[in-house]
């Protein structure tokens, strides 16, 4: 189980890894869609940061749902209410300890939450495409953060049919989406905080 | 101003459009239907914002309901969001209207103005959409 300093690194650790990579994320995202996704998970991230000793303090299924609706209320544009969700709901569905097999669990739940609040499904290019093989990888004993980048990576061939980049059709082939390779960004910032090198 | 009228709210990317739109829907139907509009993200550029359209909901609201329309995708979510995030005595009473931002706040409003239920001024304003 997280104490307060594993907490505070993990939610740490994520939140600058996004924030760190906010101009490559907004890059993504002017190529197939609106051009905000990296100030828009910046400023939310940001939030979070301002809030990171309370949130620290909680356990991690609170924190978690405090997260959430940060992401929410700061983030702006559909990634706002898509991580929120995402958080919210690993913070209803987490026990408090949890290990590998309920981090699985509760992954798949707040993965159909996202499916049910973004419209949308597996291979329609996006954050779904990375966080359905994490989920899978974990709950079969594999490496989410490789199952994580090696999804994002094959987002790249893929043809966008939600948000914006769907308007493109045809021309939202041939780039990465910015929503998978946030949620790559996350789990593997999220696994490196958790691996046991990292905690010891 | 008639509480017992849907209220209508105007969800854009875009302060301006949302801003213009309203203004349309007040010099076409007048002051019958509370309207609140939000548009931009929370640092001020094109976007929506969760906390705007929950602002924007409490300024149009009625006992009869709110209609929202939206413009593109995070304009839908946000909204759909927001409604969620709704206290229980408002639950069921408002709805995201899946029509053109502009017609749909205008033919929505209009439809309110007569005292429509919630129910009829959703339909109206999807009866613009293509099936």
């Amino acid at each position: 189980m997280l104490d307060v300093d594993g907490r505070r690194a993990l939610i740490e650790t994520v939140a600058r890894a996004v924030i760190d990579h906010a101009d490559e994320l907004t890059q993504l995202d002017q190529a197939i869609g609106d051009g905000d996704h990296g100030i828009n998970m910046k400023r939310g991230l940001e939030a979070v940061l301002a809030d990171l000793d309370g949130l620290a303090q909680k356990p991690m299924p609170e924190a978690l749902k405090g997260i959430g609706m940060t992401l929410v209320m700061k983030v702006g544009g559909a990634s706002g209410p898509l991580y929120g969700t995402l958080a919210m709901t690993l913070g209803k569905e987490l026990p408090e300890p949890a290990d590998r097999a309920a981090l699985a669990k509760a992954l798949a739940a707040a993965i159909e939450a996202v499916k049910a609040r973004g419209k949308s499904d597996v291979g329609q290019k996006t954050m779904l495409d990375v966080l359905a093989p994490v989920a899978a990888a974990l709950a079969d004993g594999g490496d989410p953060a490789r199952a994580a980048a090696e999804a994002a990576e094959a987002t790249v061939p893929m043809r966008a049919v939600r948000g914006r980049a769907s308007f493109l059709g045809d021309r939202s082939i041939g780039h990465m989406d910015p929503g998978a390779r946030s949620s790559a960004l996350i789990v593997a910032a999220a696994a490196a905080a958790l691996s046991p090198e990292a905690r010891s | 101003m008639s509480a017992a009228n849907v209220g209508i709210v105007i969800v854009s990317h875009s302060p301006d459009v949302a801003k213009g739109t309203a203004e349309m829907v007040r010099q076409m139907v007048g002051d019958e239907v509370p309207l609140a509009w939000c548009g931009g993200d929370p640092a001020g550029g094109l976007g929506t914002s969760v906390e705007a359209i929950l602002a924007a909901i409490d300024r149009a609201w009625s006992e009869a309901g709110v209609a929202i329309l939206v413009d593109l995708g995070g304009a839908e979510t946000n909204s759909e969001m927001a409604v969620e995030m709704q206290p229980p005595e408002r639950a069921g009473r408002i709805v995201v209207c899946n029509a053109p931002i502009v017609e749909g706040a205008v033919i929505a409003a209009t439809e309110a103005s007569g005292g429509a239920a919630l129910e009829i001024v959703k339909r109206t304003a999807e009866e613009l959409s293509p099936a």
